[in-house]
């Protein structure tokens, strides 16, 4: 017997092939009849290809086909159109795919891949956003002005690296500043990071007699592969199927395409012969696209009293070589632009720039754990120069109903839930009264740091989702939705609505685990925290839709009206003589009487949903919603650290959030543990190094280091819960929120530790010894 | 998946291996020996070693050998685990180095003649055998020698073509030494070392030596001249730093400068500590 | 005899207790036969490089990376793969504890925390920590992974 409802924990559906290495994930459909791609790539951040040398290469037994950019001149993106599959002409990264060997096996593309020659012309190279926007920089690419522009707002500035430019003006921020006691200013550098989820990308794809293309990939976006190999390709929608195992992570690095394109290339090269394209981890690090890198100019000034008056900011975000979602990537930024507090007056200027590093994409948080970074280290250094508590200072300026967000939305208690209340629990749960800076001996210090966050969504103005539920002859459901099991639960989720709405057993409703463009319903993607909220409301509907159509035979049945019959238990019955009833198993593929007439049919359930009333940003204010609600919460961390070696270690980490309400509290739990520990790998350690060259220096995880086991602080995670009311059950998004405000905890426990101001990204020992000391030894 | 072709030996004895060795080698098959591998596989996979045959030495009795011989000098084997020889706790100091070396799992692979003959630039297990005049067993084409192991580690591990070492020996007496290891990292724990400094106490005298601050691990008589002196802890601890200072590596794990900062804080650590012993 | 394999040769492999017959060359890598020849892909390709450990293996009873082991050195070994777990507590343990979401690190940890349990049934707190920080998860915070672990060791599990 399982559970009925929200609620209460209930183990994930798939739980028992994930631990008996049953669960496939895409590179573990192998099959004989499938060739091998691999690609070969720049050794180069910049340069001219001046020649690629496949001659031994493709003379070497069993390989098939060698492309390069000449074969397949297209561009493809999905805001600017600005991205060869294969780089033509020129390298613009590190890593960037120049050519695609297709063999017989991984054995021969390997050793094929190892016989291809580029001979490259190294162009300077743009090494750092700031370098890019700088007089007279070169450009990364020359030709923007013939790129398509494929959504509406994105603003270029033609003839410079910057794609894209997104503003905030609110109030008026010098007469802001003028009505400041106490202004601090400060500049932040975030370096670029990666996903490093633990399946590297993959992607299959073949062709069959009648043109229809099939492509198998590890995706957080399968109907967007649809689209863009359909739009790329001209090829109908209907003949390009895709489908989405389990995937193995994806964290936002999964919801761009890349793969895909070059597998199809790769099998319409062969005659539409099936070919896998797994990355190795190195490929996965900086070939596939990275965390977006950042640099912001800050400034925020508040009265006496700690009122937040103004605050104005500058952002440069390191979007790398090709654009990808970068330009959403700066509307999340101005969008929360000053963090979840009340200020008035706004100027805001965020630039998406191009530089030679790897090319940047989605990224749990989706730019709030940098730009939060920039924020509470701000809100730390204004505490302090107003010899406040941080806390309070929090407290005293958190967003509350009634007040209007940097675009000017209005807070609800409903879209943006109670601030407070988190930061509240957080000083008790971390024992913040304690003091955040305590002396333990040894040259020990036992320091504190918090932050709070607040994120909305940022998807298009039309994302929608859908369910169909079908029944078995038992009475038993089929869950058919189009939201991809990349880790965090959904399909469970999604089971778990579903079994609350009907008060049904959840062991007795079935979720399809896969997607298949063909037939699962369409979901935007599963990205931006969105999906127990888009899938959930589509669940509702479907359920809604069902028990219409349940009550309405039932009706005719029990010879009573139909509004006077409930859906419950697995069964209809009469609301006020339950004795009265029909199980479902009776009514769900027909009723028959017991004469043999048979009526109606299958009960078919169908669910729609449709983001409402989101808007396109005003171009120079930023005015516009971009997202149904906010998730707010208020972190913390605290370490130990040591005055003598500079070096520390996490005790606790800590996190309030406003789930709205907690639906699979185990669940919730882990999902924000998970990004808890992501965070203090971003604060901590995970960064990409460049050489002189910007090449990427940390290309494997023997270099680039992410959490260990026990290395971990004691996790602490408590919620609130303010309805969110056009929500299921009133749940807000939680899967990214984790990781927001931990980077900056940190940053802020450390500074207070040392006495420093800390500024950078990771925070590692050598980093705190420099600041503190200069580097003098 | 290496993108190349080899042929794979596992002789039963040592003769069977350095006789593989020289046939190979004259027929062009430019063999390697092979212990744990995990190296040579990371290397052959990324393109940066080749070799046309393998001889693993895992199946070799004498490269297995975990115990006294007559002269009750402990006696390792080549092939053994790092693994092997923590859980068999026999060495102290060794156990602590080779369990921090690579992560558990890879220390289950990983063999000590592997380690000490790393073309990585750690080769931290040396450390030990450095400090207590371990004796390696080399055999090679002409039979089988014993080499002070100061005399054929200076830098790496410095083998005649066509040899292997076979195993380790160590008098009892210099096991039992008190000692002290500290392995520093840029920030994570399973990591190459920004710097390990293994040391012992043997007749009132330290010794020391150290890995991960040079582009080769290294004992050192004038660092340890400097520890026994009878200076200010302080003065020494600068004194070494001073000395070393034109060598100290420069790299992504950390800066010259900041080593030489991790450097002066582990020396001076190590003083306080070792004081008392 | 020495043993030894010249360009493609055919070799048997213990896994799971089945012995199999395989064409294998000599520079296969486990892993890759796991994978590509016998189907058994619970042991994953994370990063091939001994990072990760997604790829764990036991080799008569001891964790292996199965991406740096030629399958070569698996002749006259027992291999136990994640799909040779029957019914192991701390499978059960992992449900429990939720100490996965993606589940593709999950293999290589049970491996890790299987062996463990049998060769150390006690083990200190250092010791769980070094022998799982051999592996990557990138999902939960590693404190459910602990809290599993910590489940079986202590017989809570059966």
């Amino acid at each position: 017997m399982g559970s009925i409802g929200v609620g209460q924990t209930v183990i994930r559906k798939e739980a028992w092939e994930k631990v008996t290495g049953q669960a496939k994930y895409t590179d573990d459909f192998i099959s004989n009849d499938t060739l091998t791609a691999q690609i070969v790539t720049s050794t180069y951040a910049h340069a001219k290809i001046q020649k690629i040398d496949v001659s031994s290469a493709a003379s070497l037994p069993g390989v098939k086909a060698i492309l390069t950019g000449e074969d397949y001149p297209i561009l493809f993106g999905q805001l600017i159109e600005d991205h060869p599959p294969l780089a033509k002409g020129i390298v613009r990264y590190y890593g960037e795919p120049v050519a695609l060997v297709v063999a017989d096996s991984a054995f021969t593309a390997a050793k094929a891949v190892a016989m291809i020659h580029v001979f490259y012309e190294p162009l300077p190279v743009i090494g750092s956003p700031s370098q890019a926007v700088a007089a007279n920089a070169p450009l990364v690419h020359e030709q923007m002005i013939l790129y398509e522009i494929a959504q509406k707002d994105i603003y270029p500035k033609y003839n410079t690296n910057i794609c894209d430019q997104k503003k905030i003006r609110k109030g008026d921020v010098e007469r802001g500043f003028t009505q400041c006691d106490c202004i601090v200013e400060a500049e932040f550098h975030l370096p670029q990071s990666d996903h490093i989820a633990m399946e590297t990308r993959s992607a299959q794809a073949r062709i069959d007699a009648s043109g229809t293309v099939y492509i198998k990939t590890a995706s957080q976006s399968p109907f967007n592969v649809k689209k863009i190999i359909s739009k790329v390709f001209q090829i109908d929608q209907s003949k390009v199927i895709v489908e989405v195992p389990f995937v193995g992570g994806g964290f936002g690095g999964k919801a761009p395409v890349q793969l895909e394109i070059l597998a199809y290339i790769a099998s319409a090269s062969v005659g539409g012969r099936a070919v896998r394209l797994t990355n190795s981890r190195e490929n996965d690090m900086v070939s596939s696209p990275c965390r977006m890198g950042l640099e912001a100019k800050f400034k925020l000034g508040a009265t006496r009293d700690g009122m937040l008056q103004a605050v104005q900011m500058e952002y440069l975000l390191d979007t790398g070589a090709y654009s990808d979602i970068g330009p959403t990537l700066i509307k999340a930024i101005i969008v929360d632009c000053t963090g979840p507090y009340k200020i008035d007056n706004v100027y805001c200027d965020a630039f998406c720039v191009y530089t030679n590093h790897p090319y940047v994409t989605s990224y749990r948080g989706f730019s709030h754990a940098s730009s939060a970074f920039c924020i509470e280290r701000m809100m730390d250094k204004l505490a302090q120069k107003l010899n406040m508590d941080p806390a309070e200072l929090r407290y005293k300026n958190a967003l509350r109903p009634g007040c209007t967000s940097p675009t000017q939305v209005e807070i609800t208690s409903s879209n943006f839930g109670d601030l407070n209340s988190c930061i509240s629990k957080l000083q008790e749960i971390i024992n913040w009264s304690e003091g955040t800076r305590v002396e333990v001996g040894e040259n020990k210090i036992r320091a504190k740091g918090m932050a709070c966050f607040w994120k909305t969504s940022n998807s298009p103005t039309d994302a929608v989702s859908g369910v169909f539920l079908t029944f078995n002859t038992d009475g038993s459901i089929n869950l058919n939705c189009g939201c991809v099991e990349c880790g965090p639960s959904m399909k469970t989720t999604a089971a778990q609505i579903l079994s609350e709405k009907l008060k049904m057993d959840i062991n007795r409703i079935h979720v399809n685990m896969d997607v298949n463009t063909k037939y699962s319903p369409e979901h935007w993607k599963t990205v931006a925290s969105m999906t127990t909220y888009m899938v959930g409301r589509a669940v509702l509907r479907a359920a809604e839709d069902v028990i219409r159509q349940l009550s309405s035979l039932a009706a005719v049945v029990l010879r009573c009206p139909p509004e006077d019959l409930e859906v419950a238990y697995e069964k209809v019955y009469v609301r006020h003589d339950p004795s009265l009833f029909l199980p479902l198993k009776e009514l769900v593929h027909g009723y028959k009487y017991p004469n043999g007439n048979s009526v109606e049919g299958q009960i078919l359930g169908r669910g729609s949903f449709i983001m409402s009333d989101l808007n396109v940003l005003d171009q120079e204010t930023g005015k516009g919603k971009s997202g149904p609600f906010w998730t707010v919460g208020a972190q913390a961390v605290e370490i130990e650290y040591d005055e003598k070696e500079y070096t520390y270690r996490f005790v606790k980490a800590a996190t309030v959030i406003d789930a709205g309400r907690v639906l699979n509290p185990k669940m919730a739990e882990g999902l924000v543990k998970g990004g808890m520990c992501m965070g203090l790998g971003l604060g901590s350690r995970e960064s990409f190094s460049y050489d002189e060259e910007a090449r990427v220096q940390d290309t494997s995880l023997r270099t680039y280091k992410v959490m260990h086991f026990g290395e971990t602080p004691k996790y602490l995670v408590s919620f609130v819960e303010t309805p969110q009311i056009d929500a299921p059950y009133h749940a807000r998004g939680i899967a990214e929120h984790g990781i927001i405000g931990i980077p900056a905890a940190l940053g802020n426990a450390l500074s207070v530790a040392v006495h420093a101001e800390l500024d950078e990204l990771p925070l590692v020992p050598e980093t705190i010894w420099h600041m503190k000391t200069g580097g003098i030894l | 998946m290496i993108p190349f072709e080899f042929d794979y030996y596992k002789p039963a004895s040592i003769r069977e291996a350095t006789e593989a060795f020289t046939l190979l080698d004259t027929a062009g098959k430019n063999p390697v020996y092979y212990g744990g591998g995990s190296e040579l596989i990371s290397m052959a996979r990324l393109g940066n070693l080749h070799f046309g045959s393998v001889i693993d030495i895992k199946e070799i009795p004498e490269c297995k050998i975990l115990g006294y011989d007559q002269d009750n000098q402990l006696v390792l084997g080549s092939a053994l685990t790092l693994s092997d020889i923590c859980e068999s706790k026999q060495f102290p100091l060794l156990e602590k180095t080779a369990g921090r070396i690579a992560d558990h799992t890879m220390q289950c692979k990983i063999t000590l003649g592997g380690n000490l003959a790393s073309t990585l630039i750690y080769r931290e297990t040396v450390l030990p055998l450095l400090l207590v005049d371990s004796k390696i067993t080399v055999a090679g084409i002409d039979g089988v020698r014993d080499f002070p192991i100061s005399q054929i580690f200076e830098k790496r591990l410095n083998l005649p073509k066509g040899s292997f070492a076979v195993r380790v020996s160590t008098k009892k007496g210099m096991i039992s030494s008190p000692y002290f290891h500290i392995k520093k990292t840029r920030n994570e724990k399973i990591d190459y070392p920004l710097m390990t400094v293994a040391g012992i106490k043997t007749g009132g005298q330290l010794r020391i030596a150290f890995s991960g601050l040079m582009p080769y691990p290294f004992r050192s008589v004038r660092v340890e001249n400097i520890l026994n002196d009878t200076n200010d802890n302080s003065v020494r601890a600068m004194e070494v730093v001073n000395l070393l200072s034109d060598k100290i590596l420069d790299d992504l794990n950390g800066s010259c400068e900041y080593r030489k900062f991790v450097l002066k804080n582990t020396i001076l650590n190590v003083l306080d500590t070792m004081k008392e012993v | 005899m020495m043993f030894c394999l010249q360009g493609k040769s055919l070799v048997t492999i213990n896994v799971n207790n089945d012995d199999h017959e395989l064409l294998i060359r000599p520079s296969d890598i486990l892993l890759d036969t796991l994978r590509d020849q016998l189907g058994l892909t619970g042991a994953k390709p994370g990063c091939q490089n001994g990072d990760c450990g997604a790829c764990t293996v036991l080799v008569d009873g001891w964790p292996v990376k199965s991406c740096l082991m030629l399958t070569a050195e698996a002749v006259g070994k027992k291999i136990t793969t994640v799909e040779g777990l029957k019914d192991a507590p701390i499978q059960k343990a992992f449900i429990e504890q939720f100490a996965f979401q993606c589940g593709y690190c999950t293999s290589g940890f049970l491996m890790v925390c299987y062996a463990l349990a049998n060769i150390h049934p006690n083990p200190e707190d250092i010791v769980i920590d070094e022998w799982l920080q051999s592996n990557i998860c990138r999902c939960t915070s590693y404190e459910e992974i602990g809290t599993a672990i910590r489940s079986v060791l202590a017989g809570k599990i059966k």
